[in-house]
């Protein structure tokens, strides 16, 4: 039922040394992998801070986008006016959909993959919500409630992608094992219904929901870069410094101008262009 | 200790294991691949294996990028990498409906296996997962209405049809919004027309691509819905015998002459939807892009047009079928054309932007009928050879005839005396020309006569393919041929044949009787000078009759042969019929007379 996305280490000759340097040591630690896995550094949790921010927009919003349902009247009839998205959400003073995570400041760390599996609606022949995060290893579970032929159509490149049919009420489970900001979705059947998912290392992530605001709890005391991705405004960068037992307040703006400017980013019908993953993958 | 031993143990395995995968054998396989590669693949798919070859923007679908480790066609889950065994049967196979050749027969299989460890050397995913799993597959169970049936109802009630159409046309109320992982305009799968499937056309093959998807496309797995128990795997299998029904039997042959069979009674139709039609024989003629004159079209909607021809002596009707995923102009599909003219250019002759355009059909033939084999440029003819033809557009609907002189060059000639029906129906187009055999113009119109081959020659454009002018699909020269009357001789021949033939037999027997009669003691041959004279005849006679009768065999043998040849089915047999029993009457004729002379005459 659940096909994970990990990874095997084919056998090398890189591995066969450490295989053999392992048996030298009396307490070597076991394994070894590939040697780009970092090593584990807990942190006492006591020495924690937090983040704890808000995502607003400037000026005016573009109307949400009228969707022709007509060929799913179910789906039609779950809203009481015109089917719309809003690929710019702005209500409650703050941006929503907005992917906020730490993009710079823990190499060297791991962290637990958390157990809680993130998911994803498909009601109202919609992503709900448009945009998450999770981390690698931790499980997505992508909801059916429509009752009707969704495909759910992930494009990543540094990920494996996959296609998998819906036809009833059901969900499917899925893995990442590398980081992707974002991993774009869609639905063939469709072709409005675009989702995204931020993929990375740690736990340090949020999505914004209606107001903007997002919080990063327990975070090791340092300084970070974190980047906010909208898939319309584009990405922005800041650097925030955590210490022990504070709460650092972060506030990302984006306007109106970004908007004319900005391609649809991780679009899914191009995934090969949705910015750099040398960022990442140089850190 | 305890430690060193395993230790060694390990240690020798883990040298053998690496000798066996050493980068120096791998390494000999990779360089051979390498240069097979850049001999016969990089054209297309480009130095570095990214599918950007030169010819690569000439092809929708694109060649594969290797980079991405993406494979369409796999025995492994959705989003898995392929084997060894899938990439390498791609190579040998070919991907049918596309640009993608088998190489089983012009490369060695050690080539082949090389290119295969080369090509996995262009995505890091080979390396970084290891060798996949393939899934577990069930051997297919045999097909039965039943089957179908329920397969029928299986595809309805997962919606197999948003995308492949109620009748499995490829045109779905989403056909039009489909693009691949790659941004590129993808055509959902025409079930009708399994020789066109990339991954293979049996029901096993079907029945695979359910299981594992065809990555990078739209197609999505079903294997998550086996595993989690909402389908079952017979269920997918009842689906997969279902799709398999909806095309033919075997892939049509092409088949150089069109015959137009003479209606037995009445008049031929005059519209599409007459029952005429129905026991008809069909005749597939293929179309390819026009890839001669610039602006070239590599991008062709229309594969293949149906061709069925009836006369009655004063007129001949065409009706003509192709699978066309949409009536245009249909404004659903304009952002469509969109996506195909920026995958399909950089462009000969300009930028062509996306407008409603309709769909076209014409028929071609020459302006008289050739001698020989002389026959005008398919193209439209030229200057010096111009083409005689009939042209239908669906928008505004309607025909007319033309004379044409090059692609580019195409006169009216109005629509006198053409009749023309057409309806589009579930993704099929079903058009009707109709005229009379003598033409309106006969200084540039073609005067049909039964009996002699014509040149025929098909174009279609699909408007909402972008398509128009030079862009659009094209057959080579076919034939047609107007089946003649039958003579009357031919239908009273084998009553003459079996008059003779009784005939002779009467006459044999009553010799015999004779001879009986003569050869009794005291019988009529006493009485007769010369008696012995009367048996040598009977026996003569019965040599001679019977060496007629094989004659006649033969005749009819060779009736019947011709009658196959030139299509007639039915007189084919029933001359084979009479051949055979002339050929039995004759052997008894002959070897009862020559038994009766070693036995002598009776005592």
């Amino acid at each position: 039922m659940l096909r994970h996305l990990s990874f095997t280490r084919t056998f090398t000759p890189a591995a066969v040394l450490v295989a053999l340097a392992g048996c030298g040591g009396d307490d070597a630690p076991a394994g070894g992998g590939g040697g780009d896995a970092p090593a584990e550094m807990p942190f006492d949790v006591a020495t924690a801070g937090n983040v704890s921010g808000s995502v607003i927009f400037e000026g005016t919003a573009p109307p949400p986008e009228v969707l022709d349902m007509a060929s799913e009247a179910d789906c039609a009839a779950t809203y009481s006016g015109d089917p719309t998205v809003s690929w710019v959400d702005v209500g409650g003073g703050g941006l929503a959909d907005v992917f906020v995570y730490v993009k710079q400041g823990l190499s060297g760390m791991s962290f637990p993959i958390s157990g809680d599996a993130v998911v994803i609606n498909q009601q109202g022949c919609q992503y709900r919500p448009l945009v998450v995060g999770v981390q690698i290893g931790q499980s997505l579970t992508i909801q059916n409630s429509d009752g009707l032929l969704h495909n759910i159509n992930a494009s990543p490149t540094a990920n494996r992608p996959f296609n998998v049919s819906q036809p009833v009420n059901m969900e499917t489970e899925r893995e990442f094992a590398a980081e992707e900001v974002m991993v774009p979705i869609q639905c063939d059947v469709h072709g409005w219904m675009a989702g995204y998912i931020g993929v990375v290392a740690h736990p340090y992530h949020a999505a914004t929901g209606t107001g903007g605001t997002f919080d990063l709890s327990q975070l090791p005391p340092g300084d970070y870069v974190l980047e906010a991705w909208h898939s319309r405004l584009g990405t922005q960068e800041q650097t925030v410094t955590v210490t022990t037992g504070q709460t650092a307040e972060v506030t990302f703006t984006f306007t109106e101008a970004m908007l004319s400017s900005a391609e649809p980013l991780g679009d899914p019908l191009d995934p090969h262009n949705h910015g750099s993953l040398e960022s990442l993958v140089g850190e | 200790m305890s430690i060193v031993r395993p230790c060694v143990r390990l240690g020798l395995t883990a040298l053998a294991l690496a000798l066996l995968s050493a980068p120096g054998l791998q390494g000999q396989d990779v360089e051979r691949g390498q240069q097979v590669y850049e001999q016969w693949c990089s054209q297309c798919h480009g130095s570095a294996g990214a599918g950007d070859g030169s010819a690569a923007e000439y092809m929708i679908p694109r060649p594969r990028d290797f980079t991405t480790g993406l494979f369409q066609i796999r025995t492994t889950g959705s989003g898995e990498l392929p084997t060894d065994a899938d990439i390498l049967r791609v190579i040998n196979e070919g991907m049918p409906g596309t640009t993608m050749p088998g190489w089983e027969d012009e490369l060695p299989q050690a080539d082949r296996e090389a290119l295969v460890t080369y090509i996995k050397t262009f995505s890091q995913f080979f390396e970084s997962l290891g060798a996949p799993d393939p899934l577990d597959f069930s051997g297919a169970p045999g097909t039965s209405l039943e089957r179908i049936a329920e397969g029928r109802l299986f595809y309805d009630s997962i919606e197999c049809y948003q995308c492949h159409g109620p009748s499995g046309r490829g045109n779905g109320e989403s056909a039009s919004t489909l693009q691949n992982d790659f941004g590129n305009p993808v055509r959902a799968a025409d079930l009708t027309e399994n020789w066109n499937f990339n991954g293979g056309s049996t029901v096993e093959d079907i029945y695979r691509r359910l299981r594992t998807g065809l990555d990078g496309t739209p197609m999505p797995s079903f294997s998550d819905l086996i595993d989690a128990n909402f389908m079952t795997d017979d269920q997918l299998w009842n689906l997969a015998h279902f799709v398999r029904s909806l095309a033919p039997e075997e892939a049509p042959a092409v088949r150089e002459v069109i015959v137009a069979a003479q209606v037995p009674l009445g008049e031929v139709p005059t519209t599409v939807a007459d029952e005429s039609w129905e026991g008809a024989d069909s005749f597939y003629i293929p179309l390819v892009g026009q890839i001669i004159q610039s602006p070239r079209w590599f991008d062709p909607s229309v594969d293949a047009v149906w061709v069925q021809a009836l006369h009655d002596g004063s007129d001949v009707a065409f009706r003509l079928s192709w699978d066309d995923r949409s009536r245009s102009p249909d404004p659903a599909w304009l952002e469509w054309q969109g996506w195909v003219l920026d995958a399909m250019q950089p462009r000969e002759g300009g930028e062509i932007l996306p407008e409603p355009r309709p769909d076209r059909l014409t028929v071609q033939f020459p302006p008289v009928i050739p001698e020989g084999m002389d026959m005008p440029y398919f193209l439209m003819g030229d200057t010096q050879n111009p083409v005689y033809q009939w042209r239908w557009s669906s928008g505004p609907d309607g025909a007319d005839r033309a004379t044409a002189q090059g692609l580019s060059n195409v006169q009216s000639m109005g629509a006198e005396g053409l009749v023309a029906d057409a309806a589009w129906t579930d993704g099929q187009w079903q058009l009707l020309f109709r005229r009379s055999l003598a033409p309106q113009d006969p200084d540039s119109e073609l005067a049909f006569e039964v009996g002699v081959p014509i040149p025929i020659a098909f174009f279609a454009w699909d408007g909402d393919n972008s398509e128009e002018d030079t862009r659009g699909s094209v057959s080579s020269w076919y034939f047609v041929q107007l089946e003649e009357e039958t003579p009357p001789s031919t239908y009273v021949a084998p009553l003459v044949a079996f008059l003779l033939t009784g005939g002779l037999g009467v006459l044999v027997i009553r010799g015999a009787q004779r001879r009986e009669i003569m050869a009794e003691p005291g019988g009529a041959s006493a009485l007769l000078p010369g008696g012995q004279a009367a048996p040598a005849l009977g026996r003569s006679l019965g040599f001679v009759v019977g060496a007629i009768w094989l004659l006649f065999a033969a005749l009819a043998l060779l009736n019947s042969l011709s009658g196959w040849t030139d299509g007639n089915a039915d007189l084919g047999f029933w001359w084979g019929v009479i051949a055979a029993l002339l050929a039995i009457a004759a052997t008894v004729a002959l070897v009862g007379t020559a038994r009766h002379r070693y036995q002598g005459p009776r005592k």
